[in-house]
């Protein structure tokens, strides 16, 4: 098969709210950028965001970037690098007020500032009292934003590539990222792109899990991609489970309706929360109240003639507020739940929601690995923003609003460092040669003739190892008996095969080849949750129930090969304040 | 359950054709897109786009018993047997239920789609009292499905020069934001007859906005600026 | 950026704005007709003649047949836009159209004047 080739500075793959962002800031900056997308951008998964992205704008209460700080770093159960963790939450500002001039419909105080709801785990004066500090677009707040950027970057003329897919990264042969692969799906051809950078930018992988908040689309590509090319993938054990997914169906209904006033109630009636979180209540951080959620179940007084969900009564809100504020809440609960919450509580059971863990990168969005005695030394040529990075802000539990946050901090801090450094390097490096041979060789594997395994069938049986033991709470026995399980379904997952063969928009294809990207998250995810021996933020081991700052204060780093753990240390100095010990973390 | 499924592969297929489609659906199959989805685990050659499965990524636009409507939201209880799926119509279909929607993303880029501002920016955010903000409700949740495109009759005849209900929507969502300041030139470019005069207000487009939006409504408020710019 | 397609000349509010005004004049005309025959029962024709002597009558029915002429050119011309393709074809068609019209216009002036 003949491979053409194309030139770029940059290649972006992913065209959600991390790569549009970066993509924004390059092509003003004027270099030639091409940003890959499975979906049309505007279809990418930031747009399913609802509540709203975290700034301490202070525009309704005295606020502060360091309660931001704090509050990102208790959240995080003092796993996240608190450097990065300063650089996001003092750039927030700064980064609403640009998405603002740029359109994005904002909702509103009376003075014409931006609208903000208190948020989970967002608090005043460390810890003190909830803040409004979420910044609104109704609860279409992802929508609006992603939105916003895409119609930016048309009037930057940015080229997009649009319903392609990424297959591999090409390194050289000083492990340098010089391109990738990718696959256009309309045609079914593959070409190679050359590129000085590379910025990763796909998103995460909920979709390793049978119930899960996200879109069909979330399939980890890049950190299959990463992985495949050697890179390590950083605290895969940590995955969020969003306390308020619709019993059932797994839409998510934003942690907005308890910002503004909704409760969990257990089947006594009871708002179960005040005995978990006294002072934080319903608005505890994601972890803690998904444990409380599970716990409730688990003892019984869950709601349904199965006992296995709770209840989100948002009513006495009145209908006012729900038809301002939660408008598309209301729309969700009528058409999958069907209960309308003006009347009726929604069924809720916690469900994957976000991948804190990813690729290990700088708060400039370098892809880092360990090399000799460093332990962040730069992938050169390779960055990654956005949910399939892992900077770590978020390390054990993301705060809801700072994904949001997260993308537009270091989609445009990559973006700038892209910028500064392709200024001084106007040379691109050669292409290996046959750099796509690995990627055609997996192509054609999913047309051997040879009896081979199904797609759908695989993958079900991936999501229901996944979910099983891989949950909530997890134990020794759950975790070894589920990386046995998966290990066997990699392997099966190297035979795929589908019945049809033909170029044009393949779908089969593509799903056959997100199934081994979520295969590799899969094991990922099992093996680090395993090797960690203590209970931290999302990661709770029953047979572990502690924090243990002492062995594992520390990140994970799982590596393909081997599918061996390495570990480096939690960054607890930040850039210009005091570190912030870690402590006993009560809500 | 019963589906007839428009089908199409350019490399083998010389023309279109209607395949019929029976299968046992579980208990949490709830929308129209797990039935689809269903069919295709049995059958992997049939195509058609997905995302969010909630209705708000709006990729699985379809004509679903003769209507435009998302998958993903249709619940298969209100739908008829067979239940009749082609792609939306008038693009260009590429496959299946996917068709060719570079024309209609063209037109919706050619309305400027974004801020233009002249006047500096200030420090913090540009104030917009909520009244105001208000104007933009029912514009800005477009979701850029392409439902009420393909479902005008005026966009079938003219793709190439008539806007379209969804470009419109957001050419007044533009228009109506106080913080835009070339609402002048923006209604310049809309004065001639085919971009927006082609919107005879047969209101197919609010039919079927899966959004319950109403692009003939914003239609009407454009005129309606441009009557009273000109008195 | 897409290069918008120049499609014609900036009449599209003023054909717009025509057709509604037209549309105005001609229901106006109407509902006026209907009650000046029920009122004045116009027998036979001379009467129908007489009753078009009158000048306001004379005047308001030449602004109405002008009304549905200009009303039906800007709507045929849509429809000539919207279906025929071919520029020769279509011009043909629309100075056919305006001839049509025109003499229709003509022949209503001498039916009131002549």
């Amino acid at each position: 098969m003949a491979v053409t080739r194309q030139v770029f500075d940059a290649v972006i793959v992913g065209g959600g709210g991390s790569g549009l962002r970066a993509a924004l800031q390059l092509s003003e900056a004027g270099h030639s950028v091409a940003v890959f997308s499975k979906v049309f951008p505007t279809r990418s998964h930031t747009v399913a965001a609802q509540g709203g992205v975290g700034a301490s704008l202070g525009n309704m209460q005295e606020d502060h970037w360091l309660w931001h700080m704090y509050d990102t770093i208790k959240g995080s159960d003092y796993l996240g690098d608190q450097d990065a963790i300063e650089f996001m939450c003092r750039k927030a500002p700064e980064l609403v007020y640009e998405l603002e001039h740029f359109g994005m419909p904002f909702d509103r105080n009376p003075d014409g500032t931006i609208y903000q709801r208190p948020f989970g785990g967002h608090t005043q004066n460390f810890g003190q009292n909830p803040v409004h500090r979420a910044c609104a677009a109704a609860d279409r707040t992802g929508h609006a934003l992603l939105h916003t950027l895409y119609q930016r970057n048309i009037r930057s003329q940015c080229q997009f590539f649009v319903e392609w897919m990424a297959l591999d990264l090409i390194r050289d042969r000083d492990g340098v990222v010089v391109g990738i692969v990718a696959l256009e799906m309309e045609t079914g051809q593959v070409v190679l792109f050359q590129a000085k950078v590379v910025v990763l930018a796909t998103g995460g992988a909920g979709r390793i899990y049978q119930s899960s908040t996200n879109a069909y689309i979330n399939t980890g590509d890049g950190l299959g991609m990463a992985a495949r090319a050697g890179i390590p993938l950083e605290d895969m054990e940590f995955w969020q489970f969003h306390p308020t997914g619709v019993a059932g169906a797994g839409i998510l209904i934003t942690e907005a309706v308890r910002g503004e006033g909704g409760i969990l109630l257990n089947a006594l009636g009871e708002r179960f929360m005040e005995r978990y979180a006294p002072n934080m209540k319903d608005l505890a951080s994601r972890d803690v109240v998904s444990r409380a959620m599970d716990q409730e179940i688990k003892e019984g007084r869950g709601v349904g003639p199965d006992k296995d969900h709770v209840l989100l009564k948002l009513d006495h809100l009145g209908e006012d507020v729900i038809h301002k504020r939660l408008p598309g809440i209301r729309e969700i609960a009528i058409k999958f739940a069907s209960v309308d919450p003006v009347r009726e509580p929604i069924p809720v059971v916690p469900t994957c929601h976000y991948q804190m863990g990813g690729i290990p990168t700088n708060y400039y969005g370098q892809v880092v690995v360990p090399r000799g005695q460093q332990h962040a030394e730069p992938v050169p040529g390779l960055y990654a923003i956005g949910e399939c990075a892992c900077v770590s802000v978020h390390g054990a539990n993301r705060l809801g609003t700072n994904s949001l946050l997260d993308l537009l901090v270091f989609g445009k801090s990559a973006g700038d460092h892209i910028s500064a450094w392709l200024k001084t390097h106007p040379e691109q490096r050669d292409l290996p040669r046959q750099a796509e041979t690995l990627s055609l060789a997996r192509l054609r594997s999913l047309e051997s003739d040879e009896p081979g395994e199904s797609v759908t069938q695989l993958g079900a049986e991936m999501r229901r190892v996944v979910q099983h033991h891989a949950g909530v709470f997890r134990t020794e026995a759950l975790l070894s008996e589920g990386v046995d399980k998966i290990r066997v379904l990699a392997q099966r997952a190297n035979q795929l095969r589908i019945v049809d063969r033909s170029q044009v928009f393949n779908t089969a294809r593509v799903e056959a080849l997100e199934l081994q990207n979520l295969m590799i998250v899969a094991e990922a995810t099992l093996v680090s949750a395993l090797a960690r021996q203590e209970s931290r933020g999302a990661h709770a081991r029953d047979d572990y129930p502690e924090r243990d700052d002492r062995e594992w204060l520390k990140h994970s780093l799982w590596y393909r090969e081997e599918s061996r753990m390495a570990y480096k240390p939690v960054n607890l100095q930040p850039l210009t304040v005091e570190s912030f010990e870690p402590k006993v973390r009560v809500y | 359950m019963k589906f007839s499924i428009y089908r199409y592969n350019p490399e083998k297929d010389s023309k279109p054709y209607m395949q019929d489609y029976e299968v046992v659906l579980q208990s949490t199959d709830r929308m129209l897109l797990d039935a689809i989805l269903r069919i295709k685990a049995l059958d992997d050659s049939l195509s058609l786009r997905k995302s969010c499965r909630e209705g708000v990524c709006g990729s699985d636009g379809m004509n679903i018993n003769g209507r435009n409507g998302l998958a993903c939201i249709t619940p298969l209880a209100g739908l008829t047997e067979p239940v009749v799926l082609r792609p939306l119509p008038g693009l260009p279909v590429i496959r299946d239920l996917i068709v060719d929607m570079s024309q209609f993303f063209k037109q919706y880029q050619s309305v400027k789609p974004y801020l233009v501002t002249h006047s500096p920016a200030p420090q913090k955010e540009r104030h917009q009292s909520p009244q105001d903000r208000e104007e933009l409700d029912g514009l800005y949740e477009c979701i850029l499905c392409a439902c009420c495109s393909t479902a005008c009759p005026s966009f079938w005849w003219n793709p190439d020069k008539f806007l379209g209900p969804a470009a419109l929507l957001q050419a007044y969502r533009f228009i109506a934001d106080t913080r835009d300041e070339s609402t002048r030139e923006r209604l310049d470019d809309l004065e001639d007859p085919y971009r927006l005069f082609r919107c005879h207000t047969i209101m197919s487009c609010a039919e079927v906005c899966p959004k319950g939006l109403n692009p003939t409504a914003a239609i009407g408020k454009i005129k309606a600026e441009m009557v009273k710019r000109m008195v | 950026m897409v290069k918008r397609i120049v499609v014609g000349a900036h009449y599209g509010l003023r054909d717009w704005l025509v057709q509604r005004i037209t549309a105005l004049i001609m229901a106006l005309y109407t509902l006026l007709a209907v009650l000046v025959v029920l009122i004045k029962h116009p027998q036979g024709a001379s009467a129908w003649r007489g009753l078009l002597q009158v000048p306001v009558v004379r005047i308001a029915t030449f602004v109405f047949v002008l009304s549905l002429c200009w009303h039906a050119w800007v709507g045929i011309r849509d429809i000539l836009m919207d279906y025929v393709k071919p520029v020769g074809w279509r011009l043909f068609g629309e100075v056919a159209v305006i001839l049509v019209l025109l003499s229709e216009v003509l022949w209503a002036a001498e039916i009131l004047w002549g």
